[in-house]
């Protein structure tokens, strides 16, 4: 049976994790390898990198760390920021990455997906969302969820996929920070018309938040998280005991 | 030496590296010469399978391949790899396989409601033992990415998955082995996979 996943989400500055907290048996919790490490050997399905460098200087740092990490962390890697042309996607793949997650520049050229899921395989493209309700409806926010778009949160899943999106990422503007549980509202409206995987992001607060998510979404495929994971509110291998004892398939 | 089939299919930075992890030495390569004195070979691959077929025909390797692999070699196919083992795929026509395992490649028909690509961690189920599979244990995860799946080779399967359909998940005949899941990509369960072929291509130094 497909196991539902777990995701920690990284963000990555200059090549160092940024929000990160000691863990037992963990030095240094900015090292992207170590934490990738940790993670791993906690039971984490996937891991996310989020490079949120704006510099060249940056960037370069970013592909060593991808680089070191993909070289000895043996689960998915999904990549994301900054990406907004197809030489964006070979970038990070040829750094070990095996999926691109797309945002901002898929707003601003929805042909991206298209060309990078012809390219690479839809597989390896990642749709992520910004959402945001205003005025009775999910809007999409691009610029990390800053700038308003006027685009239809719902539509635009519905238009990745037909793009040839391999996955959604949706995070919910709404509940992202405040961790009282995922926007099943939201995710359910999105899981209503798309046949792809989604991953839920934003709001998870507690283990209970994921065992809610699977439960009232079985369409759903995975739940992402970052803080609860970093600052060690939440340990991923309970977590995942958790969720088996409650009946919801995941890798042990 | 463990020879990683270089036909231009797929990015080969985890395969690579994973070998590398566990200690084998690794080449990647088309070379003849190369692939005559590897330990073992292993044929990656994602993508189209008429594509990925015509790349390997045109990259000179084939008919190696078909030499060692007659000599008793370690050959595993990994995904379309595996796919490329069986006698042919109905991947967008009719494409003939490598015929080294009797079976052939279909799409992925599941119940309303099911997602394909078949993405993401399943469970492995063994129908029988295999060398392959030393040190993996029943119901461990492995990651899988495909739309299509074997069929009609229940004799040479080791282990299935369940998604909607018994999906064959490792196929062992004699020294062909082959994955549709991807050994580089799923954890420690797949370093110890490769670890056994590592083994496996030692032992028949």
């Amino acid at each position: 049976m497909l196991a539902k996943r777990v995701i920690p989400c990284l963000d990555v500055r200059d090549g160092r994790v940024v929000k990160g907290r000691k863990f037992v048996g963990l030095q240094d919790v900015a090292d992207p390898v170590a934490l990738a490490r940790f993670y791993n050997s906690a039971g984490a399905d996937e891991l996310v990198f989020y490079d949120i460098t704006a510099s060249n200087e940056g960037r370069k740092l970013f592909a060593e760390t991808l680089t070191a990490v993909a070289s000895e962390v043996f689960i998915p890697l999904t990549v994301g920021g900054g990406i907004n042309e197809l030489s964006d996607f070979e970038r990070v793949l040829k750094c070990g990455a095996d999926k691109v997650s797309v945002n901002s520049g898929a707003i601003a050229d929805p042909s991206l997906i298209g060309r990078a899921a012809k390219k690479y395989g839809d597989q390896c493209v990642v749709l992520s969302i910004d959402a945001k309700r205003v005025n009775g409806r999910f809007e999409v926010f691009s610029k990390g969820g800053r700038v308003p778009t006027g685009i239809d949160a719902v539509e635009w899943a519905r238009r990745g996929q037909e793009e040839g999106a391999g996955e959604i990422v949706l995070n919910s503007i709404d509940t992202d920070g405040v961790r009282g549980g995922f926007d099943i509202e939201m995710l359910q409206a999105v899981c209503d018309v798309v046949g792809i995987p989604v991953i839920a992001s934003g709001g998870a607060g507690k283990e209970e938040d994921f065992v809610t998510l699977f439960r009232e979404i079985p369409s759903v495929d995975a739940g992402l998280a970052a803080g609860i994971f970093h600052y060690g509110e939440v340990d991923i291998h309970h977590l995942k005991r958790t969720l088996a004892a409650a009946g919801v398939a995941v890798r042990l | 030496m463990i020879a990683v089939v270089d036909y231009g299919v797929g990015n080969l930075f985890s395969l690579t590296g994973s070998l590398r992890f566990i200690g084998a030495e690794t080449t990647v390569t088309s070379d003849a010469g190369k692939l005559r004195a590897a330990d073992g070979i292993i044929l990656p691959g994602v993508g189209a399978f008429a594509d990925a077929r015509a790349k390997l025909r045109a990259s000179g390797a084939e008919s190696v391949i078909r030499d060692e692999v007659a000599k008793g070699k370690p050959f595993l196919g990994i995904c379309l790899g595996m796919q490329m083992l069986f006698e042919r795929s109905y991947e967008y026509g009719v494409h003939e396989g490598l015929g080294l395992i009797p079976g052939e490649v279909v799409p992925l028909r599941l119940p309303a409601g099911m997602k394909v690509p078949h993405m993401g961690w399943n469970s492995l189920h063994f129908l029988k033992s295999s060398p392959l599979f030393e040190g993996v244990s029943e119901g461990e995860y492995v990651y899988y990415v495909h739309s299509y799946y074997a069929t009609g080779c229940e004799e040479d399967t080791v282990a299935v998955s369940g998604y909607g359909v018994t999906v064959t998940g490792a196929v062992a005949r004699g020294n062909v082995f082959g994955t549709q899941f991807h050994p580089e990509k799923s954890g420690e369960t797949g370093l110890n996979i490769l670890r056994a072929f590592k083994r496996i291509s030692e032992g028949g130094r």
